[in-house]
């Protein structure tokens, strides 16, 4: 019952974040500079936010970022992973060791400070859209080493089965015993490793957007409306006065948990 | 029944002066964003260190904050003489340091002396170093004490304010104090504790012993909200520089504490790179040192909706350069530029932009499109830069908004010129122009749209030179000169546009109920300026500190 709920609710955000030019009331971009701040009304369903933009709108947009984008690095952290964790597996003594010594030290990494460092040295003049897939595709390329050093261990196991043992004894190519024996029964691990990876790399946006330097402006997604929570969580009582202000957190929440109910670890076996 | 009115006068005379009469004792607190960096009064720089510094040093001539007019604070008096080369200061008689130890003439020099001295990095050294020949100090007598300039400096006076005078015979050296507290404790990362000075010279109208405070307790508070909580709760008595957010909120809860002071000295402004060496394309180059295109931008911009949205009608749209917050060099005749897409696009036309569909195009068929850098972290300057985006698009031009970290941002625009627009702020501090030197003259390394310059690279640049040495050399006692050619120096900048500006965010402080006699200004430290004046209501809780 609980999976069920959960698969609707994801499918209601995807669809609703797909539809967004046509379920939004207005550009997510157009400044109401007349009524910043506003509080929901007919005109704004979720009030406006600190330069008049429809709240809604923004996040419905910023939905269809964070929610397009994110499986996006997550597929391409995955897919460096399989790589990267499949050479491991095969690899004996110094390169093992060198796979294994790249994992950790990939993992030791401050990333927050690698991709400031990254984001810095990238060409200013790209247009927002560039901008939200730059950071997506360094998260995903960042991203890699804890997907790897899983999916190395499942891939040992594998190799390390009869079939694939009786396979490669009866003079198959390795690269053909990979991609027909192994790479099929690491589905499962795989499919695991891309769910898990997507809430990450929503939350990394979201930190990211909070250090401003997720989403280039106007271009809205989950980490820059939270941002624009800054500095209004000072007190309970504003906060619930102004409750309107947690609908990207309580969406932001929601979807994670949903896709750890659906895809995490203790559903997926 | 005349008995009854003597009474009645009696009584009422009594609660009045219950009422009026400062309160001596009690602990005043607030919070400083960031621990002082030095407690060496002659090597403060930061802001923390500076607030210390005001609140421990004791000054020759004081700049009263209210009235932008210099005082006489330790010294009595004082007299420039042979065409601005010799300042001869009167001292106050019977004034001494913390310790006891009596303040005289002797100690102005060697506080010199101290600043001048080779590796002391004091950044008041360079106010008083003079290219050719060395700032003399004589001390005539113990109450006089004459310096002779090797050659007349503007402003010299107003220097003073920020001089701290040093005791050179104390047994506790440069800790001794003459300012109204010393410190009296402090933990790391925690709080500074400042003391009543027991022997601090001034006194009050009734004849009594300033500061009425026993002790300022300064606490590292780097959060702003903390801040904001902490003085809901009664923790902290004062908020200096308070944000337009936390105003909002303030006004509403607890309305008879926020005070507006009004413009502050600070601007808000953004420039385009037209330094020769970025890694700019031609084509946008060219646009950047077109001053057709950089008026047609401040033309589009909408400055009275960023003070409103943005500041929430906390900020004021600028005019130029200098704020009306500084009351004497501020050129009135200039005004904010009105936003007009259609005027800014007419004249972009006339430049040779063309429209095309709904974008613009330059001469040579480019799209009009740049990126405004601005640093992260700063939801002000991100949101006027969202703004400045959605003017611009009634001219056709596209913008883009990057934030970057501040290294990297200042990086950009001093290092490798690896931007094409830039959106900051300038913090003032004086209000001479002659502290304005490392911005304007074409040579300067802040001269920021194209800095240090060998040769003036315009004509307008060339007579900027010009008129910044003039005012510095011009030595007239009502400094109309200098006034004239600061004018001109502020009308040049807004007919050019090198930095276009965009509004001066006003000040505005939290004073909480029962702290008296804060006469706030918009000069730093806002609220604590006159601190040896301020006392604490006996009604309040702060009070029982």
């Amino acid at each position: 019952m609980i999976r069920a709920l959960c698969a609707v609710f994801l499918a209601a955000v995807f669809l609703s974040a797909l539809g967004a030019p046509l379920l939004a009331p207005s550009s997510y971009a157009r400044q109401f500079r007349d009524s910043p701040n506003a509080a929901p009304s007919r005109t704004f369903r979720l009030g406006t936010d600190e330069l008049g933009r429809d709240r809604l709108s923004r996040l419905l947009y910023g939905s269809r970022t964070s929610l397009l984008l994110a499986p996006a690095a997550a597929a391409l952290a995955v897919a460096v992973a399989t790589a990267a964790g499949g050479a491991a597996a095969l690899a004996r003594g110094v390169p093992e060791m060198a796979f294994l010594g790249a994992f950790d030290l990939t993992m030791s990494l401050p990333w927050m400070f690698l991709l400031l460092t990254v984001r810095a040295l990238l060409p200013l003049d790209v247009s927002p859209a560039a901008s939200v897939c730059l950071t997506f595709a360094l998260l995903g390329i960042l991203g890699w080493a804890g997907p790897a050093r899983v999916i190395r261990t499942a891939a040992r196991e594998i190799l390390s089965a009869d079939y694939v043992l009786a396979a490669l004894s009866r003079g198959l190519p390795r690269t053909r015993v990979l991609l027909v024996h192994v790479l099929p029964n690491l589905k499962p691990v795989l499919s695991a490793q891309f769910w898990t990876s997507i809430p990450v790399f929503i939350l990394a946006e979201a930190n990211l957007g909070m250090l401003g330097l997720g989403v280039a402006e106007p271009l809205p997604s989950w980490g820059s409306l939270l941002r624009d929570l800054e500095g209004q969580v000072t007190g309970s009582a504003n906060l619930l006065a102004h409750c309107w202000l947690l609908a990207p957190v309580a969406l932001l929440l929601m979807t994670v948990l949903a896709v750890h109910v659906l895809f995490g670890p203790e559903y997926s076996q | 029944m005349k008995q009854l009115v003597l009474w009645l006068a009696a009584g009422a005379a009594l609660t009045a002066w219950s009422a009026e009469s400062p309160r001596m004792g009690g602990q005043l607190r607030l919070a400083i964003q960031a621990e002082p960096k030095t407690l060496n009064p002659l090597l403060a720089s930061d802001e923390p260190s500076s607030l210390v510094r005001y609140l421990t040093t004791g000054v020759l001539i004081r700049l009263n904050r209210a009235t932008q007019t210099l005082e006489p604070e330790l010294a009595a008096s004082w007299k420039v003489g042979e065409g601005g080369r010799r300042i001869s200061f009167r001292l106050r008689n019977g004034v001494t340091f913390s310790d006891g130890t009596p303040f005289s003439a002797q100690d102005v020099c060697y506080t010199i002396d101290r600043i001048l001295e080779p590796g002391a990095e004091s950044m008041i050294a360079d106010a008083i170093r003079f290219e050719k020949g060395k700032l003399v100090c004589r001390a005539d007598r113990a109450d006089a004490v004459t310096l002779v300039l090797p050659a007349p400096r503007v402003g010299f006076a107003l220097l003073w304010d920020g001089v701290p005078i040093l005791s050179a015979r104390s047994a506790q050296k440069d800790k001794a104090s003459l300012g109204p507290f010393l410190i009296a404790g402090q933990k790391a990362g925690a709080y500074l504790l400042l003391g009543r000075n027991p022997r601090y010279w001034k006194r009050d109208a009734e004849g009594r012993q300033l500061p009425y405070l026993d002790s300022i307790r300064l606490e590292i508070q780097r959060n702003r909200d903390f801040e904001l909580l902490r003085f809901r709760s009664g923790d902290f008595d004062l908020i200096n520089n308070l944000s337009p957010d936390s105003f909002e909120k303030l006004k509403a809860e607890m309305p008879s504490t926020v005070r507006q002071l009004g413009v502050s000295l600070d601007s808000e402004q953004m420039w385009f790179n037209q330094a020769p060496g970025g890694p700019v394309p031609a084509h946008k180059k060219q646009w950047f040192q077109s001053r057709d295109f950089r008026l047609a931008v401040s033309q589009a911009i909408h400055r009275d909706d960023i003070a409103r949205v943005v500041y929430k009608g906390l900020a004021t749209p600028a005019s130029g350069p200098v704020s009306p917050a500084n009351l004497f060099w501020h050129n009135a005749a200039l005004r904010p530029a009105p936003a007009d897409a259609k005027a800014a696009l007419s004249r972009l036309v006339h430049a040779g932009f063309r429209m095309r569909g709904q974008w613009l195009y330059d001469p040579s068929g480019n799209p009009v499109q740049f990126t405004i850098v601005t640093n992260s972290g700063n939801q002000s300057r991100q949101r006027m830069a969202a703004m400045i985006q959605q003017d611009l698009l009634a001219t056709g031009i596209r913008v883009s908004v990057a934030a970057l970290d501040f290294p990297s941002l200042i990086d950009r625009i001093t290092q490798s010129f690896d931007y094409e627009a830039c959106l900051l702020g300038m913090v003032a501090s004086e209000l001479d122009p002659n502290e304005q030197m490392n911005v304007w003259p074409s040579s300067a390394g802040q001269h920021q749209w194209n800095p240090s310059q060998k040769k003036p690279a315009t004509d307008w640049e060339a007579e900027l030179d010009r008129l910044m040495q003039q005012q510095a050399s011009a030595l007239d006692p009502t400094n109309k000169t200098r006034k004239a050619a600061f004018d001109r120096v502020q009308q040049i900048v807004v007919e050019q546009a090198p930095f276009i500006y965009l509004v001066y965010p006003n000040a505005a402080v939290a004073v909480a109920p029962g702290v008296r006699n804060v006469d706030a200004s918009v000069l730093r430290p806002q609220t604590l300026w006159n601190a040896e004046r301020i006392y604490l209501d006996a009604r309040t809780k702060t009070a029982s500190r």
